[in-house]
């Protein structure tokens, strides 16, 4: 996942959550007023928390905003719900010209003190008055709480600030940076801090100073220090030395960037890729062995997802909230019991009884794959479930700047490599894996020996099915869960198999992996749907030169269906 | 219907063909437009001007199937792609008709229509050339899916990619299809499709005369297509087809070449498909990207399986069946209409895998008993595969 971190200001503002393009042009004015406002004399004592707060009820904008910039000055954590409150309209002044908070709307409002803290339960909540914030002042709030938090205890808070300040280079900011770096400890903070920092050299700086933080700016791996950069560079009057500074920098973040865009593709590539292993290796071993297609495959990917969903909520209502990161360890084998059973259901209802007539087995499968998914649908409703990652598979890490590797699409990939790991000891270690690929030879052949066909194919589609329906569990990992789940990943499932060839689990993973990297490559040049096309078409004409797949089975079996 | 069941398919001239075939085309031809405009409306037998579009969607939803039982019941190719070339024959359609639209639409742009002004185009693409012309739009209602048809069969047919194997490249086809007509920048209006169509051949669309016309020509179009599949399996070509589908090897061990037969009828049968598509869209008034929808074209699958595929009139029969039973159910009990469908893909296959027409015939009538040898095979035996 290609993930910059912008802003901070969203996170914990939730009225200003979805910036907009104006509303960062907003904040960047804001906080610009601000710094100019406080550069001068940054160090001047906090005052009086009380009567800076009573400002905020002044009668124009002006005293307002003046309030607004010492609170962000003052560095008292206080402020922070202060401001937070009015920048949501939830700041009222009573009439005795207390600034009051209000938490919820309506009759039932708490209401408290700003500037002390307490609460206030027996105000009438109707004598109040609204305190009104215009655009400008939005602007400033914003400011002042991204000024707070280079400050603020919260570790999180304050990296998002840090990185924040970036978008804001001027020479107000220097001070403030400096200030903050001279207590910060943390080191990715300080990081942070120190790119902002040079940010700010860049612009509002000596020419040594200047060059220094081109110099420091050509380090980094990220789109944001890449647009700075090029603003600097075209701005009027550049020093020629400096003009060519910026160039090389720009030129080694460039290249940088491209690199860890193609290492970011070829992860999702490979995320993809695996996703798509774990939902065609059970297709392409009942195809392998019973040499029909299971349209209805899909669906039982869509139900392990779904059987997720329910462990999940069943794990939130019955057991301790301790115990709910570990709801993925009863969620995959229930998943896989759950589809194998309703497998073997199916191969020992249905599909048994159509041996011999695999279009028809295509059409009777599919037919069971609409009432599974009106069925789902019935039972959930339409609408998609959301399954919340356990906590160990949240979030990720920066391998390289902007290039970060998701937990959950990395263990994705670990429990793909798992799973084809243990088929491949059952196929070629067990007594069940060796009939397997007997039958898969030659049916009639196997059957002379000895045997049971019959149970071979019902077990085989079992686990088939147990394998989409765990496949399903790892898709509720990294999107939503709908009844048309399925639907979404058959045909390339499909394309999987018939590219990879059947019967073969090396055939299944070269054909997922390289279909999934292809596919990723391809999306930035060609754009997500061109791509998939492409994709499609390559596969349509390399069926030309190999019908049987990349890794067909060779022999008289592989065109006895011919 | 039972005269024609029992008919010798042998026989070109066989009376009892002949006769239904005259009889459902009084019916269809001239019985209902007969009580659409000259019964009084608010008789008990009066065609209401509503049903006329309605009964031509059906009827070109009939020659749909035909097509494809063409290729599926007699050649044993499962096509999952004839909705494609369905929709191909619909989007030509749509184009002329685009085209009649001139400045009569939101923009009254005289060159480009209203989805290219909105998208901010300049000039009419290439492929739009010519679609002012009737003759040039319905010379590429059949060219497009034919030639699309011919190039993918030639491909697959070739390289002897068969049986479930096709189905999933043909399937994977109309995916591709599906998602490149979704995007706006194929210049085929993208997610909305073509629609808003004023006139067609300078009548207005939205006259009732002019819909009982494009029905009638949805008759015409159906006993046309009906003829032409009766003229292919009867012939000397259709008993190739039979053998092909049942032992393909030992056709070609005896010298015939079932590529080019499997390509002939496949082209063939997606030309039909196209000329369906585009009797299709001027009664309905839209085509967009969905017609494309891989689910689309199994369905017509179902269609053939439950009229009794390998059988023409069957496969007709089917259509117009399930798609009464869908406009009833969706309209009735939306939620009950996939139970129903997934259930006739489960029934059709596993209990009546002769469809409407199996039954007919093997119910203990005495004209029936007189099925020929070169009747329909039961598809168990058809099908299996060594």
């Amino acid at each position: 996942m290609l993930a910059v971190e912008f802003g901070g200001a969203e996170k914990w503002i939730p009225a200003f959550a979805g910036t907009t393009i104006k509303g960062v042009c907003r904040r960047f004015y804001g906080f610009a007023v601000l710094l100019i406002l406080v550069a001068g004399n940054l160090p001047a004592q906090a005052e009086d928390l009380a009567a800076v707060v009573g400002g905020l009820g002044g009668g124009s904008f002006a005293d307002k905003e003046k309030a607004i910039v010492a609170l962000g000055r003052s560095g008292d954590p206080r402020a922070v719900p202060i401001l937070q409150a009015l920048g949501g309209d939830r700041l009222r002044k009573a009439p005795d010209g207390r600034v009051v908070i209000v938490d919820a709307g309506g009759a039932g409002a708490r209401l408290t003190d700003a500037a002390t803290g307490q609460p206030l339960p027996d105000l009438a909540p109707d004598s109040l008055d609204r305190i009104i914030v215009n655009n400008r002042l939005r602007g400033a709030i914003e400011g002042a709480l991204g000024a707070l938090t280079l400050f603020s205890p919260d570790r999180a808070a304050r990296l998002a600030a840090a990185q924040d300040a970036l978008r804001h280079p001027s020479a107000a900011t220097v001070a403030l940076l400096e200030k903050a770096l001279s207590t910060e400890q943390d080191p990715e903070i300080r990081t942070a801090m120190q790119r902002s920092l040079s940010a700010s050299h860049l612009f509002a700086g000596s020419k040594e100073e200047r060059l220094a933080a081109i110099r420091a700016l050509g380090t980094a791996t990220d789109p944001q220090v890449k647009n700075l950069l090029d603003v600097f560079r075209y701005t009027a009057n550049i020093d020629p030395e400096l003009y060519k500074a910026a160039g090389e920098a720009l030129a080694s973040i460039d290249s940088r960037l491209r690199w860890t865009g193609i290492a970011a593709n070829l992860f999702q590539g490979i995320s993809l890729g695996s996703v798509l292993l774990l939902a065609a290796i059970g297709l392409a071993i009942t195809f392998g062995v019973m040499g029909v297609i299971n349209m209805a495959h899909g669906e039982m990917i869509m139900l392990g997802a779904y059987v997720a969903v329910v462990v999940q909520q069943l794990f939130r209502a019955f057991l301790p909230l301790g115990l709910l990161d570990a709801y993925l360890v009863v969620a995959i084998p229930a998943a896989f019991l759950f589809a194998g059973l309703l497998g073997v259901l199916l191969e020992r209802c249905l599909i048994r009884f159509l041996y011999g007539r695999p279009l028809e087995t295509l059409l009777a499968t599919w037919g069971i794959s609409l009432v599974l998914q009106q069925a789902v649908r019935s039972v959930f409703g339409s609408p998609n479930k959301e399954v919340a990652n356990p906590s160990w598979m949240t979030g990720g890490f920066d391998v390289i700047g902007g290039f970060t590797v998701t937990w959950n699409r990395l263990y994705i990939i670990l429990f793909c490599f798992v799973v084809l790991g243990a088929l491949a000891l059952i196929l070629n270690r067990t007594r069940f894996g060796l009939h397997m690929r007997a039958v898969t030879q030659n049916r009639d052949m196997a059957a002379a020996m000895g045997i049971p066909t019959a149970r071979i194919d019902a077990l085989t589609f079992g686990l088939g099915s147990g394998i989409a329906g765990m496949a399903g569990v790892a898709l509720s990992q990294v999107g939503n869960v709908s009844p048309n789940l399925g639907t979404i990943y058959i045909v390339d499932s499909f394309m999987v198999v018939v590219f990879g060839g059947v019967g073969n689990l090396m055939g299944t993973l070269v054909g997922a992996l390289s279909l999934g990297i292809v596919n990723k490559l391809l999306e930035p040049y060609a754009g997500a749907i061109l791509g998939k096309i492409v994709v499609l078409i390559a596969i349509i004409l390399f069926i030309q030169r190999r019908p049987r797949g990349l890794f067909a089975l060779k022999g008289r079996t592989a065109d006895a269906e011919a | 219907m039972a005269a024609r069941l029992g008919a010798d398919r042998r026989n070109p001239w066989d009376a009892r063909f002949w006769t239904g075939f005259a009889l459902s085309g009084l019916v269809l031809g001239l019985a209902i437009p007969l009580l659409n405009r000259w019964v009084a409306p608010d008789s008990p037998f009066a065609v209401p001007d509503y049903l006329v579009p309605l009964l031509g969607k059906y009827l070109c939803y009939a020659i749909l199937a035909l097509s494809l039982d063409l290729v599926w019941g007699y050649a044993g190719i499962l096509s999952l792609g004839h909705g494609a070339f369905f929709a191909l024959g619909g989007y030509c359609m749509g184009m002329y008709l685009m085209r009649q639209i001139g400045t009569r639409g939101v923009y009254g742009n005289p060159l480009l229509p209203d989805f290219m002004v909105f998208l901010n185009w300049q000039e009419l693409p290439w492929f739009w050339w010519g679609f002012d012309h009737f003759a040039w739009a319905m010379a590429m209602v059949m060219l497009v899916p034919g030639v699309f048809a011919f190039v993918f069969g030639w491909l697959a047919f070739r390289s002897r990619v068969t049986g479930v194997y096709l189905s999933i490249i043909t399937q994977a086809m109309t995916y591709a299809l599906w998602l490149a007509f979704f995007r706006n920048d194929m210049g085929f209006g993208g997610n909305n499709g073509l629609t808003d169509y004023k006139d067609i051949l300078g009548w207005d669309l939205h006259l009732p005369e002019t819909r009982l016309g494009l029905y009638l020509a949805t008759v015409a179009g159906l006993g046309v297509a009906y003829l032409l599949c009766r003229f292919i399996t009867v012939s000397k070509l259709g008993r190739v087809l039979l053998a092909l589908r049942d032992a393909e090897s030992r056709v070609r061990f005896l010298g015939y070449s079932t590529t080019h037969a499997k390509l002939f009828v496949f082209t063939v049968s997606a030309v039909l498909a196209g000329i369906a598509g585009a009797l299709y869209v001027p009664q309905i008034g839209i085509i967009n990207p969905s017609e494309f929808s891989p689910a689309n074209s199994i369905e017509i699958a179902i269609w053939v399986s439950v009229g009794g595929r390998g059988t023409l009139v069957g496969a007709a029969i089917g259509a117009v069946l399930v798609n009464l039973a869908k406009t009833w159910l969706t309209s009735a009990a939306p939620e009950i209409w996939l139970f129903f469908l997934g259930g006739l893909f489960v029934l059709t296959t596993l209990v009546f895998p002769r469809g409407i027409v199996g039954i007919f015939r093997h119910l203990p009538w005495p004209r029936a008993r007189r099925a020929s040898p070169m009747g329909v095979k039961p598809p168990v035996a058809a099908e299996k595969q060594t």
